[in-house]
C-alpha cells in the first residue's frame, strides 16, 4: 500500500519524510486513486495560518499515505512527530445501502472508535461515485443518500468531514471540479491538523523548557525535543523555521555555557566538560550526522560533538535557504566560540587538538560551500570566505611551530610525539570523505608528516590567502599574513624570500604611519638585510632603528655600535664607501651666517655655523662633516651689488630647517606648507599693471608623486655630488641631540654659493643629505670701484649754491692717501670749496662707520678732491656745493611779446598746465685714481624763474613791463632790478617805475617791474633791452659769496604809435541817446601821427618823392555780438603818410540791446600788393572788381554803403581765390603802432518802446 | 571592558592607540591597523547609502580566537577602533555603541579645543581619562 517514493530533486536535498496520511477502507480503491492524488495534492499552494502571531506562509502540502494501522496512532506520552499521523481518510467506494449497512457502517464505526480511542479528530470520509457502477445497478437510491446516512451516523455536526469524489478517474469537468474541491478540503484539513499538533506539541515543548531549572532536566532530551519540531518544519520544507529552532537552541546552549562562566553550573553541563579526546573537525557532508545525534541522545556528546552536530544541522539548512556565504560567516563564529567555550568551561584540551580541530573545520566549511557553489560565485565572496582561509592558515602555522615543522633542524622526538598525539585523535578518516584526494583530513595528516609536507602546505594556504585578501583589497590584512610567511622564511633560512614580504609590509606601515609596526618589520628587516649580506641596506636599517625612539636604549645602542663597528672595520678596498642618508643619523635644525646678509667680498671671511641634532643613542665620532657648495658665476650684476645683497637677505643670517622626521606619516608631513607670493606683470611699454596673480613657489614640492615622497626606505641611490667647493670641518663628536658644527670659508671666486649637500663620514660609511632645504645661499662679490654723484635734493636750481652727494665705492680698490678725483672745471659751475670737508666711510655691509677730513684744492682748471686712505670694499660718502651760473633764456629777436620760454620736449602734456622751469645741463668730467678714463657726470640745474616781457602804450607813450615768476618750490628775494638799452642809444631814456626795495618772491608768485620809455628825436625802430636782478635765496641769512643776478634779455620793436583810430557812435538825429533797433552812426577817424618813418618803408607804401600814401584796410567787427554793422564793414583806404593826416570812415550800426554797450572794434591791417610783377593799381581792381564793389580812388568814395550787410563779415576776399587770381595780402600792424583812443568807450543804449516787435532782416 | 582603543585619521595614521596590557601593545597595533581594511570596506558599502542615513557605529569589523575588533567611523571619515575580549561575553553590541559614543564626544572636545591641531595626536588628558575608564585596568 505504501506509495513509491518520488525521485529526489538533484540538487536540493530533501527529507524523505513527508506528513504521514492514513488510509482505512477500500484499499484497491485508493490504489487506482493514489497517483492522481499523490500529483494533484502538492500542485496548487495553501495558506498557512499561523498561530502566535507568526506570519502566514504559502505552503505546497505533500503527504506520506499508509494504511491505516493502529500501531501508527501515538500512544499518549509519545513525543515523536515525524511519525505522526496528520490525518486519517476513509476510502469507499459504497453505492448500495446493503452493503453500506452490511459491511461499511461496521468497518467505519470500527475506524472512527480506534481514531477515539487515541483522542484523534483529524479524520475523513470519502465517498467515490462511479457513474459507470450506478448505470449498472439501476434500483439503486440517489447516491446522496449513502453520503447522508454516512453524514447522519458519522459525521455529527461535523458534515464537511465527508466528501465526494466524483469518477475520479475520467476526463471530465465534473471530475475535475469534484477533485477540486476535495483537494482543497485535504489541503485545509492537513493544515489543520498541522496547526492543532504542531501547536500542541510546541506548548509541551515550552513547558518542557521552562523546567529547564529543575534538578534532573536534560539539554540533551530538550535538544531531541525541539529537533523534532525542525525535522517537521523541514519535512513541510519550512526550512526557515527549522533553522529558527536549531538557532534556540544555539543560543540557549551558549547561554548556559555563559552563565557556567558566571558560576551559574548546571549540572547537565558537565557532560560536556569531559576532556576533549577526539578533534576530527565538523562533517557536513550528511544531512544528519546520525553518529553525533546518537551521541547526544545517550548523553555521550563533548562539547565539541555538539556543537558540531547542530553547526552540520544549521549548514544544511542554510544551504538549502541558499545562503552559502551565511555558512561561512556563522562558522567563524562558531569555531572562534568553541574555542572561547571550551576555555570558559575548562575542558582539558591537548595541546594543537584545537588547531587541529579548527583547521579541519575550516577546511571542511570550505569545500562544503565549494560543493554547493560554481567558481564564479566563489570568486565573487572571497570577503565572505577569506576569513576562514586566514583562520586555517594561521592554526597550521601554529601547528607547524608546535610540531617543531618550522625549525632549521626539523622536529625532535619530543615534537614527533605530539605529532603522533594529534594525529591519534583525528580518528579514521570518515568513510564520505576517503575517497576525496583533498580532505581535510587527508591534507593535515600530510602536512604533519614532514617538514617538506608541511611547507608545501602551509605556503600553499598562505599564497592562497594572501592573493585572496589582495583581490579584496584588503592590502593590509595581506601584508600581516606575508609577514608571518617573512617570519617563517627567516626561520627556514631562506632570508631573500622573506625580504620581499617585510619591505612590502614595511612600505604600507609607513606611508600610514604606524610607528610601532614599522619599527618591528624594521628590525625584521634588518636581520634579514644582515643575512643577505646587505651591508649598505643593512647599515641604513641599522642608523634608522639607531635612531628610533620606540626602541629601547640597548636595542638603540645596538645597531648604533653596529654601524660604528663596520666603520671601525679597515676597509676592503681604500675608497669604497657606504652612502647613508642623513635623516636617519642627525637632523639639520639651522644655520647661522656671519656676516648675518651672507654676502662677503673677495677675500673676506665667512662663517657659518650649523646646529646638527644627532639621533644616535651615543656619541659618534665623525671624520669629517662637509657641506657640498655648488658655485654658480652670477649673471646679473645688479645683483652682485652690496647693495642689493644687503637688501635682500634674512636680517639675522639665521635660518631654521623644518623639523623633519615626524612620526605622521610621509603623506602628511611631505606637504609642506604653500609657498605663496603675489605677482604682478607691467606692460613693457607704460608699465601699466597688465596681470596679477598668486604663484606658489614651492609647487614642486606639492604636487610630486606620493609614492615616491614616501620611499625613505628605498635604498635610495643617494648621489653624492663632487663639487670643487667644500666646506669641512674634521674630527668632530655629535652628542645625543643639538651640536654645534661651525664652517670657515676665505671667499675666492665671486659668484653665488649654494650649500647642496651635507656629509658626515664615519670611516666608510658617508651619512649624506642629498639636498639642503630651504634653498641656502651666500654671495661672494667683487665690485669695480665706483663713483656717483647726484643731488642731494629732488633737483638742482641754478644760481644759488646746490648741495651734491658724491659717493665713492671703493671695491676692489685700496684708496691710498694722496689719490684725489679731479675734477675738470666747468665755467658755468663753480664747486665751492670753503671751511672743512667731512667725507663718511663705512664698509659695504654698513656696519662700521667713521668720519675723515679730506682737502679740496681748487685751480683755474682743475678742482682736486684729495680722498681719504680707504680700504677696499669701503665706501666714501660726501657732499660738495656747486653752484650753476643763472644763464637767462636767449631771448629771440623778434618781438615775440610772450617771451615764453622752449618747453623742454619731455615733458608731457600733464605738465603743460604748470610752466616749467628751463633746464641748463652741466657736464664734469672727472679723473679717478683708478681708471685712466674720466667720468662724465651731467648735472642738470634748473632756471628757478621765468621771465615774460610786454610793451604797453599810452597814445605815444611807451612802457615795459617784465614779469618775473618764481617757477621753484623756494623763496626768493629779488634786488637791484634794472633795465638797459643794449645799443645804449643816448637819446632813449628807461625810467623805473618800480620800488627800490628788495622784494619777496614766493614760490609760484610772480613780481612785476615797469619802465617808461622816453626818446629825445625819432625813436628807434627796435629796442634791445637787457633784464637784471639780483636774487638770493629769502631763507638764507648770508651767503659765502656773492651771486650772480639773473639776466633776461629781449627786443622790443615797432613800438612807435603811427596811427591813432578813433570811433563814436552817434544816436540818430533828434534823439538823445542810442535806441535797440534804430541805426546809429558809427564814425571812425583814423590818424596819422608822425610823418614817414623807417617803419613805413614797405610794400604797401606808394608814391612820390613828396607825397606818400600808404595803404591801409579798416574793418569793424564787434564780436560780442552787440551791434549789427549795415553796410559793408570793411574797407581799403588810402591813407597818406604824413602827421596828422586823417581819414574819416562813417557806417550805420544797429544796437541790439540795451545798455552800456562797447564800440564795436576797429582794426587796422597793412594793405599789401601781391607779389606778382603787375602793378598794385591793377591788382586792386580786380580785386575790387570782383567784390563787385565800386571803388574809387578817392578814400571817401568807399563808404557809399547802401545796403545792409552781414555785420563782422570778414572781407570778402576769399571769393577772388577762387577764380585762381594775384590776391593782395593783409599784415596786421604791430600793436605798438596802432593807438585806439576810444578803446574801453561805452555808448548808452536804451530800450526801445516796442522791441518785442524788433525785426531785423539780414542777408 | 575594551583591552585596546585606537582614533585613526582620515588618511589611516593613529591619532591616538592605547592598549592594555603594555606587552602586547605591538600585537594591538597590528590588529588595530589590520581591522581598518574592514573599515575600508564598510565605508566604501556605506558610501552609496545616504549621508544623512548613515551609521556612524560600524559593527564587529571581525572576530579573532581571542578579541573582538569593533569599528566606528565620524562624518570626517576619523576611525574609532576598539579591541574587546572575546571572553568578555557580557558586552553586547549596545555597550559597545555606547562606548563609541562617548568616544566620540570626547573626541569632539578634543578637536574644539584652539589649540589642538587637527591630524595631530591626540594628547589630551582629559580624553586619556576617558579612555582609561573604558580599558581594564590592570592588576
Amino acid at each position: 500500500m505504501d506509495a513509491s517514493e518520488e525521485p529526489l530533486p538533484p540538487v536540493v536535498y530533501t527529507m524523505e519524510n513527508k506528513p504521514i496520511v492514513t488510509c482505512a477502507g477500500e484499499q484497491n480503491l485508493f490504489t487506482s486513486i493514489y497517483p492522481t492524488l499523490s500529483q494533484q495534492l502538492p500542485r496548487e499552494p495553501m495558506e498557512w495560518r499561523r498561530s502566535y502571531g507568526r506570519a502566514p506562509k504559502m505552503i505546497h502540502l505533500e503527504s506520506n499515505f499508509v494504511q491505516f494501522k493502529e500501531e501508527l496512532l501515538p500512544k499518549e506520552g509519545n513525543k515523536a512527530l515525524l511519525t505522526f499521523p496528520f490525518l486519517h481518510i476513509y476510502w469507499t467506494e459504497c453505492c448500495d445501502t446493503e452493503v453500506y449497512k452490511a459491511t461499511v457502517k461496521d468497518d467505519l464505526t470500527k475506524w472512527q472508535n480506534v481514531l477515539k480511542a487515541h483522542s484523534s479528530v483529524d479524520w475523513l470520509i470519502v465517498v467515490v461515485e462511479n457513474d459507470a457502477k450506478k448505470k449498472n445497478k439501476t434500483n439503486i437510491l440517489p447516491r446522496t443518500s449513502i453520503v447522508d446516512k454516512i453524514r447522519n451516523d458519522f459525521c455529527n455536526k461535523q458534515s464537511d468531514r465527508c466528501v465526494v469524489l466524483s469518477d475520479p478517474l475520467k476526463d471530465s469537468a465534473r471530475t475535475q471540479e469534484s477533485w477540486n474541491a476535495f483537494l482543497t478540503k485535504l489541503r485545509t484539513l492537513l493544515l489543520m491538523s498541522f496547526t492543532k499538533n504542531l501547536g500542541k506539541f510546541e506548548d509541551d515543548m515550552r513547558t518542557l523548557r521552562e523546567k529547564r531549572t529543575e534538578p534532573g532536566w536534560s539539554f540533551c532530551d530538550y535538544f531531541m525535543v525541539q529537533e523534532e519540531l525542525a525535522f517537521v518544519f523541514e519535512m513541510l520544507q519550512q526550512f526557515e523555521d527549522a533553522l529558527v529552532q536549531y538557532d534556540e537552541l544555539d543560543a540557549l546552549f551558549s547561554q548556559y555555557v555563559v552563565n557556567f562562566g558566571a558560576g551559574d553550573g548546571a549540572n547537565w553541563l558537565t557532560f560536556f566538560c569531559q576532556p576533549v579526546k577526539s578533534w576530527n573537525g565538523l562533517v557536513l557532508r550528511k544531512p544528519i550526522d546520525m553518529e553525533k545525534r546518537e551521541l547526544i541522545q545517550r548523553r555521550e556528546a563533548t562539547l565539541l560533538d555538539l556543537r558540531s552536530y547542530l553547526f552540520s544541522r544549521q549548514c544544511t539548512l542554510l544551504l538549502f535557504l541558499q545562503r552559502p556565504w551565511e555558512v561561512a560567516q556563522r562558522a567563524l563564529e562558531l569555531l572562534h566560540s568553541c574555542v572561547q567555550e571550551l576555555r570558559l568551561l575548562e575542558v582539558s584540551v591537548p595541546l594543537g587538538a584545537l588547531d587541529c580541530w579548527v583547521f579541519l573545520s575550516c577546511l571542511e566549511v570550505l569545500q562544503r560551500i565549494e560543493g554547493c557553489c560554481d567558481r564564479a560565485q566563489i570568486d565573487s565572496n572571497i570577503a565572505h570566505t577569506v576569513g576562514l582561509w586566514s583562520y586555517a592558515t594561521e592554526k597550521l602555522k601554529s601547528l607547524g611551530y608546535l610540531c617543531g615543522l618550522v625549525s632549521e633542524n626539523g622536529p625532535n622526538s619530543e615534537d614527533l610525539n605530539r605529532t603522533v598525539d594529534l594525529l591519534a585523535g583525528l580518528g579514521a578518516e570518515r568513510p564520505e570523505t576517503a575517497n576525496t584526494a583533498q580532505s581535510p583530513y587527508k591534507k593535515l595528516k600530510e602536512a604533519l608528516s614532514s617538514v617538506e609536507a608541511f611547507e608545501k602546505h602551509y605556503l600553499d594556504l598562505s599564497h592562497t590567502t594572501i592573493e585572496m585578501y589582495t583581490s579584496i583589497g584588503r592590502i593590509r590584512s595581506a601584508r600581516f599574513i606575508g609577514k608571518d610567511l617573512a617570519e617563517f622564511y627567516m626561520r627556514k633560512r631562506s632570508p631573500q624570500k622573506a625580504e620581499s614580504y617585510l619591505q612590502g609590509a614595511l612600505k604600507n606601515y609607513l606611508a600610514e604611519g604606524w610607528a610601532l609596526p614599522v619599527t618591528h618589520t624594521r628590525k625584521q628587516l634588518a636581520e634579514c638585510q644582515k643575512h643577505l649580506g646587505q651591508v649598505e641596506n643593512y647599515l641604513q636599517t641599522s642608523s634608522l632603528l639607531a635612531s628610533d625612539h620606540h626602541l629601547s636604549q640597548e636595542e638603540r645602542t645596538y645597531f648604533c655600535q653596529e654601524i660604528l663597528s663596520f666603520a671601525g672595520w679597515p676597509a676592503d678596498s681604500p675608497g669604497t664607501k657606504v652612502v647613508l642618508p642623513m635623516h636617519s643619523f642627525a637632523q639639520l635644525q639651522d644655520l647661522h651666517f656671519d656676516p648675518p646678509n651672507a654676502v662677503v667680498h673677495v677675500g673676506g671671511t665667512l662663517s657659518l655655523e650649523m646646529t646638527v641634532y644627532s639621533q644616535m643613542p651615543v656619541p659618534v665620532h665623525v671624520d669629517q662633516i662637509a657641506v657640498n657648495v655648488h658655485f654658480s658665476i652670477e649673471k646679473n650684476s645688479y645683483r652682485k651689488t652690496a647693495e642689493w645683497l644687503t637688501k635682500h637677505k634674512t636680517p639675522n643670517g639665521i635660518i631654521h630647517f623644518p623639523t623633519e622626521g615626524s612620526p605622521l606619516p610621509a603623506s602628511q608631513k611631505s606637504l609642506p606648507a604653500l609657498e605663496l607670493s603675489e605677482m604682478f606683470e607691467r606692460s613693457p611699454s607704460d608699465n601699466s599693471l597688465n596681470t596679477t596673480g598668486i604663484i606658489c613657489r614651492n609647487v614642486h614640492m606639492l604636487l610630486r608623486r606620493q609614492e615616491s615622497a614616501s620611499s625613505l626606505e628605498a635604498p635610495v641611490g643617494v648621489a653624492l655630488e663632487d663639487g670643487a667647493h667644500v666646506l669641512r670641518c674634521s674630527s668632530v663628536t655629535l652628542e645625543p641631540g643639538a651640536n654645534r658644527v661651525a664652517f670657515r670659508t676665505q671667499a675666492k671666486e665671486p659668484g653665488t654659493y649654494t650649500l647642496r649637500q651635507l656629509c658626515a663620514s664615519v670611516g666608510p660609511v658617508w651619512f649624506v643629505l642629498p639636498h639642503i632645504y630651504p634653498i641656502i645661499q651666500y654671495d661672494v662679490y667683487s665690485q669695480e670701484p665706483q663713483l656717483h654723484v647726484e643731488p642731494l635734493a629732488d633737483s638742482l636750481l641754478a644760481g644759488i649754491p646746490q648741495k651734491v652727494k658724491f659717493t665713492v665705492t671703493t671695491g676692489h680698490y685700496t684708496v691710498k692717501n694722496g689719490d684725489s678725483l679731479q675734477l675738470s672745471n666747468v665755467e658755468a659751475m663753480l664747486v665751492l670749496c670753503q671751511g672743512e670737508n667731512r667725507a663718511v666711510i663705512y664698509s659695504n655691509s654698513r656696519e662700521e662707520s667713521y668720519t675723515s677730513v679730506f682737502r679740496i684744492q681748487s685751480s683755474d682748471k682743475v678742482t682736486s678732491i684729495g680722498l681719504p686712505a680707504t680700504p677696499a670694499y669701503h665706501v666714501i660718502e660726501f657732499e660738495l656745493e656747486v653752484l650753476s651760473l643763472p644763464l637767462a633764456p636767449a631771448s629771440s629777436g623778434e618781438s615775440d611779446t610772450l617771451g615764453t620760454p622752449e618747453i623742454p620736449r619731455r615733458q608731457k602734456d600733464r605738465q603743460k598746465r604748470e610752466p616749467c622751469m628751463v633746464t641748463t645741463d652741466h657736464k664734469v668730467s672727472i679723473d679717478c685714481p683708478w681708471s685712466i678714463y674720466s667720468t662724465v657726470i651731467a648735472l642738470t640745474f634748473n632756471v628757478p624763474f621765468r621771465t615774460t616781457h610786454s610793451l604797453l602804450s599810452a597814445g605815444t607813450r611807451k612802457y615795459v613791463q617784465v614779469c618775473v615768476q618764481n617757477l621753484s618750490e623756494l623763496d626768493f628775494q629779488l634786488a637791484k632790478s634794472n633795465l638797459v638799452d643794449t645799443r645804449g642809444s643816448a637819446d632813449l631814456q628807461l625810467t623805473p617805475l618800480n620800488v627800490p626795495s628788495p622784494q619777496h618772491i614766493h614760490s609760484k608768485q610772480s613780481v612785476f617791474f615797469i619802465w617808461e620809455l622816453k626818446w629825445m628825436q625819432e625813436p628807434p625802430p627796435a629796442l634791445h633791452c637787457q633784464f637784471s636782478v639780483g636774487f638770493s635765496p629769502a631763507s638764507e641769512e648770508r651767503l659765502s659769496i656773492s651771486l650772480k643776478p639773473y639776466i633776461y634779455e629781449f627786443q622790443v620793436e615797432s613800438f612807435f604809435t603811427l596811427y591813432n583810430v578813433k570811433a563814436e557812435v552817434l544816436p540818430p538825429a533828434g534823439a538823445e541817446y542810442c535806441r535797440t533797433g534804430s541805426l546809429c552812426s558809427l564814425e571812425v577817424s583814423i590818424t596819422r601821427l608822425t610823418d614817414l618813418l623807417e617803419v613805413d618803408k614797405d610794400e604797401a607804401l606808394t608814391g612820390s618823392d613828396e607825397y606818400f600814401c600808404t595803404k591801409l584796410m579798416y574793418e569793424v567787427v564787434d564780436n560780442s555780438s552787440n551791434w549789427a554793422v549795415c553796410g559793408k564793414s570793411c574797407g581799403v583806404i588810402s591813407m597818406p603818410v604824413s602827421a596828422q593826416a586823417t581819414h574819416r570812415v562813417h557806417m550805420e550800426v544797429m544796437p541790439l540791446f540795451a545798455g552800456y554797450l562797447p564800440l564795436p572794434d576797429v582794426r587796422l591791417f597793412k594793405y599789401l600788393p601781391h607779389h606778382s610783377a603787375h602793378s598794385s593799381q591793377l591788382d586792386a581792381d580786380s580785386w575790387i572788381e570782383n567784390d563787385s564793389l565800386s571803388v574809387d580812388k578817392h578814400p571817401d568814395d568807399q563808404l557809399d554803403c547802401s545796403s545792409v550787410r552781414s555785420r563782422g563779415s570778414v572781407h570778402s576776399a576769399t571769393s577772388g581765390e577762387h577764380k585762381g587770381l594775384p590776391m593782395p595780402r593783409l599784415q596786421a600792424l604791430p600793436t605798438g603802432q596802432v593807438f585806439n583812443s576810444s578803446i574801453g568807450t561805452q555808448v548808452l543804449v536804451i530800450p526801445s518802446q516796442d522791441d518785442h516787435v524788433l525785426e531785423v532782416s539780414v542777408t | 571592558m575594551a583591552v585596546c582603543v585606537a582614533v585613526i585619521a582620515k588618511e589611516n595614521y593613529p591619532l591616538y592607540i592605547r592598549s592594555t596590557p603594555m606587552e602586547n601593545e605591538l600585537k594591538f597595533h597590528y590588529m588595530v591597523h589590520t581591522s581598518l581594511d574592514v573599515v575600508d570596506e564598510k565605508i566604501s558599502a556605506m558610501g552609496k547609502a545616504l549621508v544623512d542615513q548613515r551609521e556612524l557605529y560600524l559593527g564587529l569589523l571581525y572576530p579573532t580566537e581571542d578579541y573582538k575588533v569593533y569599528g566606528y567611523v565620524t562624518n570626517s571619515k576619523v576611525k574609532f577602533v576598539m579591541v574587546v575580549d572575546s571572553s568578555n561575553t557580557a558586552l553586547r553590541d549596545n555597550e559597545i555603541r555606547s562606548m563609541f559614543r562617548k568616544l566620540h564626544n570626547s573626541y569632539t572636545d578634543v578637536m574644539c579645543n584652539p589649540f589642538y591641531n587637527p591630524g595631530d595626536r591626540i594628547q589630551s588628558r582629559a580624553f586619556d581619562n576617558m579612555v582609561t575608564s573604558m580599558m581594564i585596568q590592570v592588576c
